[in-house]
């Protein structure tokens, strides 16, 4: 097996037994990327010096552990190649956002979630591609060329972490840090066959992260297996004075500890397998939470009776939010500037010229939801069925443990087929905003496939849990993931 | 929901975003088609909720009123470098007032 098709839990094992450096890993890694990134566009920047800090890596292992076992008290990251979606800052690095607006910024500080991977020693291989701004659900929105899903070229990776989760499916990192506001980590992950958790609200800091909307943004983990998405969820998660929304929660480590799913509810909504879901996917998912039931798991039916309107209230909230985030793109501190005789035309050229033109139908949107005469019959609106789409979730979880259901409505889709139409896009989102809008966490784990113009294609099962209840989440995953091995 | 030609220009105005004219007549069609979609909001009986902002239950997160970091000091060139029009240390802008 070649190096980067490890899981990071093998790469750490290996580093430990010392069967490899970490060098022979992250060369192992960029020469995949070398190979492939020119089909993929997975990366918008691979960082040449990753190979230098390998080799420090190294040097710094021999010194302390040339001739002993390496200790558990190595953090558990350390050497591990790692890829970050180009929306959170790496400092002294370029941070496009995927738009022509920041096409040539540098960061002058890092994410708190850069610092964190950084002190644990883990590598960064560089910046993934993403929808512009992350909003969309396609990778097609990036200003700088569309990434392919490693499973079929023609096909999309899914966005607005497209990148990420092509990297990590074609084996170019171990792992990636993705951004997920409406379903942009989940929904890549179910259309690249690999793994990826949304955390709670509030579980990892915001800091450093080029914000789209606010009260719904969460950076989270894209990985090979839900092992390895605990490792990375320890890492980044936790308070952080630069957040004033990230919550205190205990810095102890992800236990993994079930056996089975003896003993655990699981909610199935009636309205997430109504009108829409493609009949492939039905199949699949049914018959995955067939397996978690035979594996003890008690299945439950639920309803979600705001669920037809999750997209509604999101589509009102993101752009509104999205309309005040991006005001600060306005070609005076950073970014680019279009030469104007005038002030107001500085940003309005600026704006025009740069922005692309899912971003400019967001922030248009926004702007008028928010403005004199409409805020009461729309924000404000959405922001009551929020409230109902949030006790859902809380009075379903009083019955239940883990909500299941698809990830997506169908499996990754043609490049081009869905660029038509803005509404056409946004319904790929149906199963994946209620969560963010709720503030609950979720992970969509690869649950089998289905075939189309003779491709196998992944199909993700996306599951629930409470407000700050990862450690259940990622156990009943673990569990879940060996029964569709 | 019927977004005119008008509302559009006056929706980019505020936005500060110049469009072309083609751009107006698209944003018109897809923002009628986007507000249609979204008034099935109008569906839900809210008269008895609250409106809830996102977020988490923290409630006024204070931090002691002193610099509590201090790694951007002396690096005003390195922001300074990413400013598009510039004068020594100032940043340029046009004129506020006409």
């Amino acid at each position: 097996m070649k190096l980067n098709e490890l899981t990071i839990s093998e790469a750490i094992q290996g580093l430990h037994n010392k069967e490899f450096s970490v060098t022979e890993l992250v060369s192992a890694c960029l020469s995949a990327a070398e190979e492939k990134n020119k089909d993929l566009r997975a990366y918008l920047e691979i960082f040449p010096e990753a190979l230098d800090e390998a080799k420090r890596a190294d040097e710094m292992l021999k010194s302390k552990y040339g001739n002993i076992e390496i200790s558990s008290g190595l953090p558990p990251l350390f050497g591990i190649p790692l890829a970050l979606k180009d929306n959170i800052l790496v400092g002294g690095r370029r941070c496009t956002a995927g738009s022509k607006i920041l096409e040539n910024y540098v960061a002058s500080y890092d994410a708190t979630v850069t610092k964190k991977i950084k002190s644990q020693g883990a590598i960064i291989l560089g910046k993934t591609n993403l929808d512009e701004f992350a909003m969309g659900a396609s990778t097609e929105n990036s200003a700088f060329g569309p990434t392919k899903n490693p499973h079929d070229l023609s096909r999309v990776p899914g966005g607005s972490s497209g990148g990420s989760a092509s990297a990590v499916a074609a084996d170019l990192c171990l792992g990636a840090l993705g951004s997920d506001t409406g379903g942009s980590i989940r929904q890549p992950s179910a259309f690249c066959g690999i793994v990826g958790l949304k955390p709670t609200y509030g579980a990892v800091s915001r800091h450093g992260l080029i914000a789209m909307a606010s009260s719904l943004d969460q950076i989270g983990p894209m990985a090979k297996s839900v092992e390895d998405l605990g490792l990375l969820f320890d890492a980044i998660k936790g308070k952080d004075a630069f957040d004033a929304t990230a919550v205190s929660i205990p810095d102890t480590k992800t236990e993994f500890n079930r056996e089975d799913l003896k003993g655990i509810k699981i909610g199935v909504p009636k309205e997430y397998f109504a009108k829409g879901l493609d009949e492939g996917v039905e199949k699949v998912i049914r018959l995955a939470l067939t397996k978690m039931e035979k594996a003890g798991a008690e299945l439950v039916e639920i309803a979600l009776p705001h669920t037809s309107y999750a997209l509604a209230a999101y589509y009102i909230i993101v752009p509104s939010e999205v309309s005040a985030n991006l005001a600060r793109f306005d070609g005076i501190r950073y970014g680019y500037q279009h030469p104007a005789d005038s002030l107001f035309e500085t940003y309005s050229l600026s704006r025009k010229e740069a922005l692309g033109p899912e971003t400019k139908r967001r922030v248009m949107l926004g702007t008028y939801a928010l403005s004199a005469g409409y805020y009461d019959a729309y924000y404000l609106k959405a922001q009551k069925v929020r409230r109902l789409i949030k006790e859902d979730f809380a009075k379903n979880f009083k019955k239940v443990d883990i909500i299941a259901g698809p990830t997506t409505p169908g499996p990754a889709f043609k490049i081009g087929e869905k660029t038509g139409d803005p509404l056409q896009m946004y319904l790929e989102d149906i199963y994946t905003v209620s969560l963010n809008l709720a503030g609950v966490p979720g992970l969509s784990l690869p649950a089998g496939t289905v075939l189309r113009d003779g491709q196998k294609l992944p199909i993700g099962l996306q599951l629930v849990a409470p407000w700050f209840e990862e450690e259940k989440l990622l156990n009943v995953a673990k569990i879940t993931e060996t029964l569709f091995k | 929901m019927s977004i005119s030609k008008k509302e559009v220009e006056h929706i980019a105005e505020l936005a500060r975003i110049k469009l072309t004219e083609t751009e107006k007549a698209k944003l018109a069609k897809e923002l009628s088609a986007i507000l249609g979609f979204v008034g099935q909001l109008n569906e839900v009986d809210t008269d008895a909720v609250l409106p809830e902002a996102g977020g988490t239950d923290l409630k006024n997160e204070m931090r002691p009123d002193a610099q509590i970091d201090r790694s951007l000091e002396q690096r005003q060139a390195e922001m300074l470098a990413a400013v598009p029009a510039k004068k020594g240390e100032w940043v340029k802008v046009k004129a506020v007032f006409e």
